[in-house]
């Protein structure tokens, strides 16, 4: 590479001074590294970049943020952070929300964010669980846990928050993980870089109320077997030896296959931009429990006008044709009449 | 017959002023009568006030009393605040309007009923069990029966209209017929009806126009025209505007005046919807609209918004206001300013949505949860709800706060005549954001405190994104004084409580004093907030004119109160508040002054008359 690109920050000017106060070994910690340390590579600036959230663990983050933040109402930050990229799209703003905060009291004001496309980068760290009120279900539990509202296990069929994003006409889709700090700031980096609505689910481990619960699937002797790494343009293959693929079978439905006996020229290539959700859909719901292969990274990636842009274009043809607004004209424009 | 509209040959009879109600079947366009016959009075010069009363349902069941809409427009030679108590003219265009609004109509009053709706189906819809226009029951009126529909299909058959279609031309055909008989000008209808309509409906209801005024000139149903001539009101340029309007305009005054762009974040709902409508079409004073999934994120994008250095608007009524709670009680805790608007309806829940109530005073005080203040602004007449805008607008942006700012469905789509005024007199709103770091450490070292006030105001700084070094985090979580990180020490959340209840009292020093008008020395006096003011105005001169001495006091900020009105109370011996609730703002200053004060309620949906208030404040002296 011959253009040395020279960061105009470093990871330390994304810190605040604040003491991060969750519980030791969250999974958030994670997180919060990646996004500080993927901060310098984006070539933004600090106070042109705004994390707003909701409640909620995940929602303590933008306190750490050395940047302009927002700690909000439960379920509301995709619609404050509409307000903000709306009346400012010069900003870069960022969502933190969780799986109870996004899903169930705002699950709303996601699904209206997304299919707007307002320019937003949201994160939602789904650990299952609700963490800040210690140890509910949440509306991405599985049936059947056992919590301390749930003592004979929940009865709730979960949501399977990618199938929400992409029902709710999401133009970007994506998951990553707490463990892989890379694969977190990959993804991160994409969303970032997508304009309009971008949706990355982090699987996120809660340690305290809800401990292990992707272990089957991102767990150090899971990874290999479990992990489906999508690439745009190449087929979907895991496992060890790259033995396992996906192909759609002939009543559509997809399915997990021997490479070899399958063959390399049967499996599903992947297409991030797709126009039709539908094989994203499929991919989001190819999995169904955390002990079975589960594709990661970039599902979606399809260029939408965005709101804020187009809300400003609105503004500005308003100006074009009418001229810049006369309080004058606009107090007469109803008709007059003069006495005296 | 000729298409020409011949002039009267009748001398007019003039009058100082005239209540004219307008009845028929939502689908008979009545609003669009009464709009009509207010505006080209409004261009003759006559003071006038409005009052469109219709069902909420779109369309309810033709002919039915459910679904009779009706605009009573009074016009006058002299300054007038009310759309008068009892008409002096009733146009009735079916019998199902005549069941409605008999009862409001002035005996001796003059009825003119469309008489070709009064077939035995038109009385059974409208549960009559005999025909009204025989049985002697309209004695008490000067009846005037007018075959409207047979009239109108006649003039427009020419045209080569189909009966059916020209029968929805018959309330042009009485708008004309009324238009003669107030000496209407009507250039400005022709105009309009050339303006608004196209191709055969145009013909239509131009032919229907003109046939009614012929008719009222020709027909000799009525012994002469009337005529209102044109108010004394101070020179100057007006224009017809309703509350909504007035409001809307008001915001998009109130960011130019405060140099920031509008934000407005808003979810339909009667009788708010307009406002959201009119600030749509302004985008070219940089007004941006969104309306929202719901009433909770159109706060909520208000609130981002006035984060980010908009000014922050989010528009509803009652049951919105209910759902914005949170935020509004997010922006007291973040010391944001924000705009929400009550155009209050009666409730509770969908109650009344197209009928007039103002029993949001509660909800407004009080409805947050933990202490949580802030200042309330009430409009009082459509065209004041342009400078009551400007006002909420100017305490949000100078104190950081949350304003609320109370209108009603009556001043909403009442209209009035408004002397347009100069912008150049208007207030400069503006304040400064922070542009640099605020406080010194020990050693030497520069921050940014979010939470540190102006001494004055007690107002923290506004530090938007995208300015270099302020970078700094809010939250609902309580903070520390002054550096704004997340405290929870008993000592200073008591400090933070009293710091934001003590910015909004200090409000109180920035208000206009409370003043007393009519009789500053009479035993009563009357305290009046919002729309009220235009039936206590005409109760309050009605009852020094019948020779008692009355004091009035119309209050448009009711939070904080103005600091000289438990003095100005006390001062009298009774004081009566009337309001359009069960006594919300009674409550309110009994606790606050010890004053015995006493309620006078109306909750029918329905504004005050000035003869209901005459009443009471001749019962109480009684």
């Amino acid at each position: 590479m011959s253009d040395v690109i020279v960061p105009l920050t470093q990871k330390k000017d994304w810190m605040s001074d604040q003491e991060v106060r969750w519980c030791p070994g969250c999974g958030d910690y994670g997180i919060l590294q990646a996004v500080q340390t993927l901060m310098p590579d984006l070539g933004v600036a600090p106070e042109n970049t705004v994390f707003i959230s909701g409640i909620g663990c995940s929602s303590r983050f933008p306190y750490y943020m050395n940047t302009y933040g927002m700690h909000s109402i439960h379920g509301r930050a995709p619609a404050i952070a509409t307000g903000v990229a709306v009346a400012r799209p010069d900003l870069d703003v960022w969502v933190i929300t969780g799986d109870g905060d996004a899903l169930s009291i705002g699950g709303n004001h996601l699904i209206h964010a997304l299919r707007r496309n307002v320019n937003l980068t949201i994160l939602l760290f789904n650990n299952r669980i609700y963490g800040l009120t210690k140890g509910q279900y949440s509306p991405t539990s599985e049936e059947g846990k056992v919590t301390k509202s749930t003592p004979m296990g929940s009865i709730d069929h979960p949501f399977n928050p990618l199938a929400v994003a992409l029902g709710a006409e999401a133009s970007f889709v994506a998951r990553t993980h707490d463990l892989d700090r890379k694969h977190m700031m990959n993804v991160f980096r994409a969303a970032h870089d997508h304009q309009g609505a971008s949706f990355v689910e982090i699987y996120q481990n809660c340690n305290v109320f809800n401990d292990a619960a992707f272990d089957g699937v991102t767990g150090k002797h899971h990874r290999a077997e479990m992990m489906i790494d999508l690439v745009h343009g190449e087929p979907i293959r895991f496992g060890p030896e790259k033995e396992h693929g996906v192909m759609m079978g002939s009543d559509g439905q997809l399915r997990i296959v021997d490479v070899i006996e399958a063959g390399v020229d049967n499996l599903l290539v992947h297409d991030a931009h797709r126009e039709d959700p539908g094989l994203a859909f499929a991919l989001a719901r190819l999995s169904h429990d955390d002990h079975s292969p589960t594709p990661f990274g970039i599902f979606r990636d399809v260029h939408r006008p965005d709101y804020g842009s187009q809300v400003a274009a609105q503004v500005m043809q308003a100006g074009e044709k009418k001229g810049p607004g006369s309080l004058g004209d606009l107090l007469r424009s109803n008709g007059t009449w003069t006495i005296g | 017959m000729t298409d020409t509209v011949e002039r009267s040959s009748r001398q007019p009879e003039q009058i100082s002023h005239v209540v004219v109600r307008f009845a028929g079947d939502s689908g008979d366009g009545m609003q669009l009568t009464g709009d009509r016959f207010t505006s080209v009075s409004a261009l003759f010069g006559n003071d006038l006030s409005t009052f469109p009363d219709y069902p909420a349902e779109i369309r309810a069941p033709a002919g039915t009393v459910n679904g009779v809409s009706s605009f009573q427009v009074h016009i006058s030679d002299h300054d007038i605040t009310t759309p008068g108590d009892s008409p002096n003219v009733l146009v009735a265009m079916n019998a199902a309007a005549l069941k409605a609004d008999i009862h409001r109509l002035e005996q001796n009053g003059l009825l003119i009923v469309n008489s070709d709706a009064f077939e035995a189906r038109d009385l059974e819809k409208a549960d009559y069990t005999s025909n009204p226009l025989t049985d002697g029951s309209l004695s008490n009126y000067r009846v005037v029966e007018v075959p409207m529909t047979t009239l109108t299909q006649a003039a427009a058959e020419p045209l080569g209209v189909k009966p059916r279609d020209a029968e929805r031309s018959k309330n042009f055909f009485a708008l004309g017929m009324v238009s003669w008989l107030y000496s209407r000008p009507i250039e400005p209808t022709i105009a309009w009806i050339e303006g608004r309509f196209k191709d055969l409906v145009k013909e239509a209801n131009l032919a229907a126009f003109k046939a009614g005024y012929n008719f009222g000139e020709t027909s000799e149903l009525f012994d002469h025209p009337y005529m209102v001539p044109p108010s004394d009101t101070s020179p100057g340029e007006y224009t017809n505007i309703t509350g909504n309007t007035a409001l809307a305009w008001g915001l998009v005054a109130a960011g130019q005046l405060s140099k920031l762009p509008v934000f407005l974040g808003s979810y339909p709902i009667t009788p708010a919807s307009d406002i959201l409508h009119e600030l749509s079409k302004h985008k070219n004073f940089g007004v941006r609209t969104l309306q929202a999934e719901d009433e909770i994120a159109a706060a909520g994008m208000a609130l981002g918004a006035a984060f980010a250095g908009h000014l922050g608007v989010t528009t509803t009524s009652g049951p919105g206001v209910a759902l914005k709670s949170e935020t509004t009680s997010l922006a007291v805790s973040l010391e944001l300013p924000f705009v929400l608007v009550d155009i209050q309806r009666g409730g509770p829940s969908t109650g009344l949505p197209t009928k007039t109530e103002a029993a949001d005073l509660n909800i407004a005080m009080y409805g947050r949860h933990g202490e949580a203040p802030l200042p309330i602004v009430a409009a009082y007449s459509p065209a004041n709800c342009f400078d009551a805008a400007i006002e909420a607008a100017r305490i949000a942006l100078k104190y950081r706060t949350p304003v609320i700012l109370l209108s009603d469905g009556y001043l909403a789509n009442g209209s009035e005549p408004w002397k347009i005024p100069d912008p150049a007199t208007l207030p400069d709103i503006s304040v400064p954001f922070a542009t640099a770091k605020n406080h010194v450490n020990e050693d030497g070292t520069e921050e940014y405190w979010p939470y540190l006030r102006d001494p004055e105001t007690l107002a923290r700084p506004w530090a938007i994104p995208g300015t270099p070094g302020l970078m700094h985090r809010v939250g609902g979580i309580e903070k520390e004084d002054g550096r704004g990180d997340i405290s929870y020490t008993p000592a200073n959340h008591t400090k933070m409580v009293h710091l934001r209840a003590d910015k909004i009292a200090g409000i109180a020093k920035d208000i206009p004093e409370a003043k007393v008008m009519g009789d500053a020395d009479a035993d009563v006096v009357l305290l009046g907030w919002g729309s009220t003011w235009a039936a206590i105005d005409a109760a309050v001169q009605r009852t020094r004119r019948a020779g008692t001495k009355v004091g009035w006091i119309h209050l448009t900020h009711l939070n904080p109160l103005p600091p000289n009105l438990g003095d100005l109370l006390r001062s009298f011996r009774h004081v009566l508040v009337p309001e359009l609730n069960m006594g919300q703002l009674c409550r309110i200053v009994r606790a606050e002054f010890l004053v015995d004060a006493k309620p006078v309620t109306k909750v029918q949906g329905l504004p005050f008359s000035s003869a209901e208030l005459e009443a009471a404040i001749q019962e109480v002296l009684k």
